[in-house]
């Protein structure tokens, strides 16, 4: 973990929700795919964790979906202008047990982190197949850069406006070695069930602190309780415990 | 003896400032990311008899200047506590802690202290008299004299160190509280622990935490918590740990000021993990800018 003042190369709207932004600080490092950044917004008490979707040395990509005001701000600011950030938040995922065929699966604002997992399967020389679902044509956003790193790209909409018509797990493939994912709740639990592979699953929740301090964000697991923020986000399939 | 120090209960600590439980587990996350021997002691995670999950999520909600929780003590229980947290905090810190305990009976308080007070590591106990967030515990008993004296005189008995009675802010008389605890015994008494709030998702028209309530914390309550502390430091002549929105050195002068002697950082820490050594270093220069030679005399 480290808190930095990083300045901001790049702030744009991708969809009518979603702006990436791209920040630079010469000491900043990412461990791993899956971690996140706690951004400090000016006027607000709480950080606002964010997921990392691509990392250089010195250099973070974020996606971030609009929300609320804290968001709003921060899609208001300006290149040249800096944050706070805690970096490097987070356990990630883990890349050594993909197998050949790794399967991916992002929804919606959960397709960030999928980016550099990846990009860093693909240098493994890994055949990697994402399936990125979305509610609709105009939601979509990223595509193209999973095309340009070599990866087969499924796209889903559940109005069916692009791609197939449905879920992301409607258009899973036979064949797969392994199961990456991140996305809103309802989908991971589908994704849990249809899974024929064990795998790593991403959760979100609302975060206090962001570093393992405060116990705000603890869930049940079947090794025990965990912060989402320090022992997760990402929870291998194993040691899942759905309530309800 | 330096220019920070001060005396908890016959206990020099090297500055005043002691995170408060909660808002620093059993600290080993800051530890990661600074020396935590700079701190005056630190007050550690809330802990019970048995262990306890808590509350469900959503736990944690913003406001204006603060933040609402409703954790709900989520701890491994004393037993854990002593035999995997206690070992592990001795590598990393090397100064008396303050074992914070929290129960749901009398019998509970007297069970965790009897056996925390036994730990060679814990300097003070302080019994947390005041959690908004659990039923049938808790803040029940800070919130009647009577309950809340029971409670201190039944520790007092089964302690041999320094007991510190933890408040809640959510009563009509503070006095009478603090009183209550000191005439029961109490070695010190520590306030405020949250208020009690709540929050409204307009989207979805129900409370943003699980819980519906939670306890309001952070820079929103430290003129409540300022205002409490000089109450009560004018009614009884024990030790107090002055907390409550603290986040700068000022804001520990102030607290000083009021009758603390000795301050907890709660809420600033979650949101700085650095704002504890960056108090303790502005302290001197802060010292300086009012004229105040040592902590101590104020």
């Amino acid at each position: 973990m480290q808190d930095l003042r990083l300045t901001i190369k790049e702030n744009r709207q991708l969809t009518d929700k979603m702006w990436k932004m791209v920040l630079c600080h010469p000491d900043l490092a990412v461990q791993k795919p899956g971690q996140f950044i706690n951004l400090k917004i000016d006027g607000y008490f709480l950080r606002r964790p964010i997921s990392v979707c691509d990392y250089a040395p010195g250099e973070v990509t974020i996606i971030y979906a609009v929300v609320g005001k804290g968001t709003k701000v921060l899609s208001e600011m300006q290149i040249g202008e800096t944050v706070q950030a805690l970096t490097g938040l987070g356990n990630g995922y883990d890349i050594s047990e993909a197998g050949e065929k790794p399967l991916l699966l992002g929804g919606g604002a959960g397709v960030p982190p999928m980016y550099l997992l990846a990009k860093q399967l693909r240098a493994e020389g890994k055949m990697v197949t994402v399936i990125l679902g979305f509610n609709t044509k105009s939601e979509i956003y990223y595509d193209e850069e999973f095309y340009k790193i070599g990866c087969r790209v499924i796209l889903a909409t559940a109005d069916g406006s692009l791609g197939a018509k449905g879920f992301v797990t409607d258009v899973m493939p036979e064949d797969y070695s392994y199961i990456y994912t991140c996305g809103p709740e309802p989908m991971l639990k589908a994704v849990y069930k249809k899974a024929e592979t064990s795998g790593q699953f991403s959760f979100e929740e609302r975060m206090g602190c962001g570093f393992g301090a405060c116990m705000g964000c603890s869930c049940k697991t079947i090794t025990g309780y965990k912060r989402i923020c320090k022992d997760g986000p990402v929870l291998r399939k194993e040691e899942i415990l759905w309530e309800d | 003896m330096g220019r920070l120090s001060v005396d908890l209960c016959g206990i020099e600590i090297d500055n005043p400032v002691i995170p408060a439980s909660g808002t620093f587990g059993f600290g080993y996350e800051f530890a990661e990311i600074y020396d935590i021997n700079c701190l005056g002691t630190f007050s550690f995670k809330g802990t019970t008899k048995d262990p306890r999950f808590g509350n469900p999520t959503p736990r944690i909600a913003e406001c204006s200047s603060g933040m609402l929780n409703a954790v709900g003590l989520q701890n491994p229980g004393v037993e854990k506590v002593i035999e995997e947290e206690l070992p592990k905090l001795k590598e990393v810190f090397h100064k008396p802690v303050m074992a914070n305990i929290s129960g749901f009976s009398v019998d509970d308080y007297v069970y965790t202290s009897e056996k925390l007070d036994k730990e060679e590591q814990v300097g003070w106990l302080e019994i947390n008299i005041s959690c908004p967030n659990v039923h049938g515990g808790g803040m029940s008993f800070g919130t009647d004299p009577e309950a809340a004296a029971s409670v201190m005189k039944a520790v007092k008995e089964v302690t041999t160190k320094p007991v510190i009675a933890k408040l809640t802010p959510n009563v009509t008389d503070i006095v009478s509280m603090a009183k209550a605890c000191v005439d029961a015994g109490a070695d010190a008494i520590s306030l405020i622990n949250t208020m009690l709030g709540m929050r409204i998702d307009l989207k979805t028209r129900k409370p943003l935490l699980a819980n519906t309530t939670g306890g309001l914390s952070g820079p929103a309550i430290f003129p409540v918590a300022l205002r409490m502390v000089y109450q009560v430091a004018q009614a009884v002549d024990v030790p107090i740990i002055g907390m409550g929105g603290v986040s700068s050195a000022e804001d520990v002068l102030e607290m000083m000021m009021a009758g603390a002697t000795a301050v907890q950082v709660g809420a600033a820490n979650l949101v700085d993990p650095m704002a504890c050594p960056k108090i303790i270093e502005a302290l001197p220069e802060a010292m300086d800018r009012y004229g105040i030679e040592t902590l101590k005399e104020i």
